[in-house]
């Protein structure tokens, strides 16, 4: 309800600037960037999915530390031998992949859905600046918040799982990777969604086509004949960039560096599309 | 200076705009009318280069819009919907505009306080009434001082106070001579606030005039004639350039003859008159008479509700 805004005051002088505009206006890459930049800070919906998915993170990778420190002791000697302590504090990964993916669309169908997407492209009717500006402000953003809750996931979890005596490592082989990897894998499934809501411009669509990338086609793909899942299976985005959230690969999927570059691909098909897509499409 | 040539926007297989071509000059408020669904809209966001032209082309200064290098210095614009993110405050979302060309900050805080917004500048915009969101978006056009405006339907929610104050705005920057573009269904408003006025329909050109040549055409006078002997006069009367309407048994209306010249004709052949009045279409009937064939949307078809 509007009922308990004050009515605006006229202005007096309706037209004159006081204040001097500096001669160089020119619309520039650096000054889009800083334009989104405030533009991310100045909307709840940043804060409350970058607290989403660090507590997402977090909270989960306690929960599960703390669960399996738990049961260690009654723990089958088969169940023993599958326990990877680096994996337990980052399960967390597989919710908060989500809540970024949802920041990453929203940055960009927030402006679609708003008809804020009008005065931006007016500001920098050349487009693109507006498309790498949300890219990068973006990769900064989630690029710390992934990485942060990775590390302080890890840390409390492997905290929790001393207590059993059965935690890991920084030094250990492959766990600063595995971690490092869990907060460059959330980034970089935040930037699909980026891309995705270029693409796609509605929340919704964004949103369904994202989750289904993430996690639908990797079910359907086991309904695949073996013969053809073995080459597929392991391209798929998610498989792909999940490959640097596992201290090892899984048995027929990529290891972290080939499927780090598979995930690449991807989000660099996407933000193809979403430029080519942007200069042509009406705003 | 706001240059049209040969423009076509088609959605589909429906033309939005159709062969437009119009000058807008700077120093005067040129008003853009047309009933609703006539294509003022679609025109403004080719102007800024939002939505590309089927074919013809639009520039601005003698640019595309999009060639510019300081574009919110070139062009301030009011577009119908509201163009701002709901969760966002007004101050930042001036400040996020501001910053894209390096507008100071300062700047932001005077557009703001030309509109009177201050009291309500860090409140989300979502929360806004229509006039309140009207206010924004002239700020948001006022911003970077720019040499051309255009505003669609900036009336449109504003109390009184509000009009007025558009109206002074409009004229006081026209004045300084920028070029200011204004959509608005209202005849009767843009005769209050435009000098020249482009009107469209259904996509096309209807006229491009001064407003004074406008109300000239509105004047058009008919005058009203009560007698009892209306089918004598009406035969007396009718000619080439008159036309003579019977509104009821004893009242007609005569177009293309002045008061005097029927009210001599009638005591020459002795036709007592009961009533003679001249009457005067307003500038509201002139402006539907011109575009009555141009309205996409009428009441009186079921499939398509008055927008």
């Amino acid at each position: 309800m509007t009922t308990d805004i004050a009515a605006p005051r006229t202005g007096a002088a309706p037209a004159e600037s006081h204040v001097p505009l500096p001669a160089d206006l020119k619309v520039t890459q650096w000054r889009v960037l800083r334009s989104e930049w405030v533009k991310f800070w100045s909307l709840r919906s940043s804060y409350i999915t970058l607290a989403g998915t660090v507590l997402g993170m977090i909270g989960f990778g306690v929960l599960f530390s703390a669960v399996t420190a738990n049961r260690w002791p009654v723990m089958e000697a088969a169940q023993r031998l599958r326990f990877e302590p680096t994996g337990v504090s980052l399960r967390g990964f597989e919710l908060a992949q989500l809540i970024i993916g949802v920041l990453g669309v929203l940055l960009v169908t927030g402006e679609y859905g708003t008809g804020m997407i009008r005065a931006s492209m007016s500001a920098a009717p050349k487009r693109l600046p507006v498309v790498w500006a949300k890219a990068i402000v973006f990769t900064v953003v989630a690029f710390i918040a992934g990485e942060v809750s990775s590390f302080v996931a890890f840390f409390v979890g492997q905290a929790l799982l001393s207590s059993q005596h059965i935690q890991t490592s920084l030094s250990a082989p492959e766990v600063l990777r595995t971690v490092f990897g869990t907060g460059l894998y959330l980034t970089m499934v935040g930037l699909l969604g980026v891309a995705l809501g270029w693409i796609i411009r509605s929340t919704a669509g964004g949103i369904a086509t994202l989750f289904g990338l993430l996690l639908v086609l990797p079910a359907l793909s086991d309904a695949l004949p073996t013969s053809w899942s073995q080459h597929i299976t392991p391209y798929l985005p998610s498989n792909a960039g999940q490959s640097l959230t596992a201290i090892k690969p899984d048995t027929g999927m990529l290891s972290a560096g080939p499927g780090f570059w598979v995930f690449c691909v991807y989000i660099a098909v996407g933000f193809i599309a979403a430029a080519i897509l942007v200069k042509r499409r009406d705003a | 200076m706001i240059e049209a040539r040969a423009v076509t926007k088609r959605y589909g297989d429906k033309t939005a705009v159709d062969d437009l071509t119009f000058t807008v000059r700077p120093g005067v408020v040129t008003g853009f009318l047309g009933p609703n669904g006539a294509g003022k809209s679609t025109t403004m966001r080719m102007i800024l280069g939002l939505d590309a032209p089927t074919s013809g082309a639009v520039t601005v200064n003698g640019k595309h819009y999009a060639e510019h290098t300081a574009p919110l210095h070139e062009v301030g614009a009011l577009l119908e919907a509201k163009a701002v993110h709901s969760g966002r405050s007004a101050y930042y979302h001036l400040l996020s505009l501001a910053l894209t060309t390096g507008i100071p900050r300062r700047r932001v805080d005077e557009v703001i306080d030309m509109v009177g917004l201050r009291d309500v500048a860090r409140r989300r915009v979502g929360g806004f009434s229509l006039g309140m969101g009207q206010r924004l978006g002239v700020a948001a056009a006022l911003l970077g001082d720019p040499a051309t405006l255009v505003l669609d339907e900036p009336v449109n929610g504003l109390d009184p106070e509000g009009i007025l104050w558009i109206r002074t705005l409009l004229r006081a920057l026209a004045a300084e001579g920028r070029t200011v573009f204004v959509s608005s269904h209202l005849m009767s408003e843009m005769a209050l606030t435009a000098e020249h006025l482009i009107v469209i329909g259904r996509g096309k050109l209807i006229a491009d005039l001064s407003v004074r040549d406008f109300t000239e055409l509105a004047s058009r006078k008919v005058v009203r004639v009560r007698t009892p002997e209306a089918g004598r006069l009406r035969d007396l009367l009718v000619g080439t350039d008159v036309s003579v309407t019977g509104l009821e048994p004893d009242l007609l209306e005569v177009a293309g003859l002045n008061s005097e010249a029927i009210g001599k004709a009638a005591c020459a052949a002795a036709i007592p008159l009961i009533e003679l009045t001249p009457v005067q279409a307003s500038l509201e009937e002139a402006f539907m008479e011109l575009t009555q064939d141009a309205v996409e949307y009428r009441v009186d078809d079921p499939d398509r509700s008055v927008a």
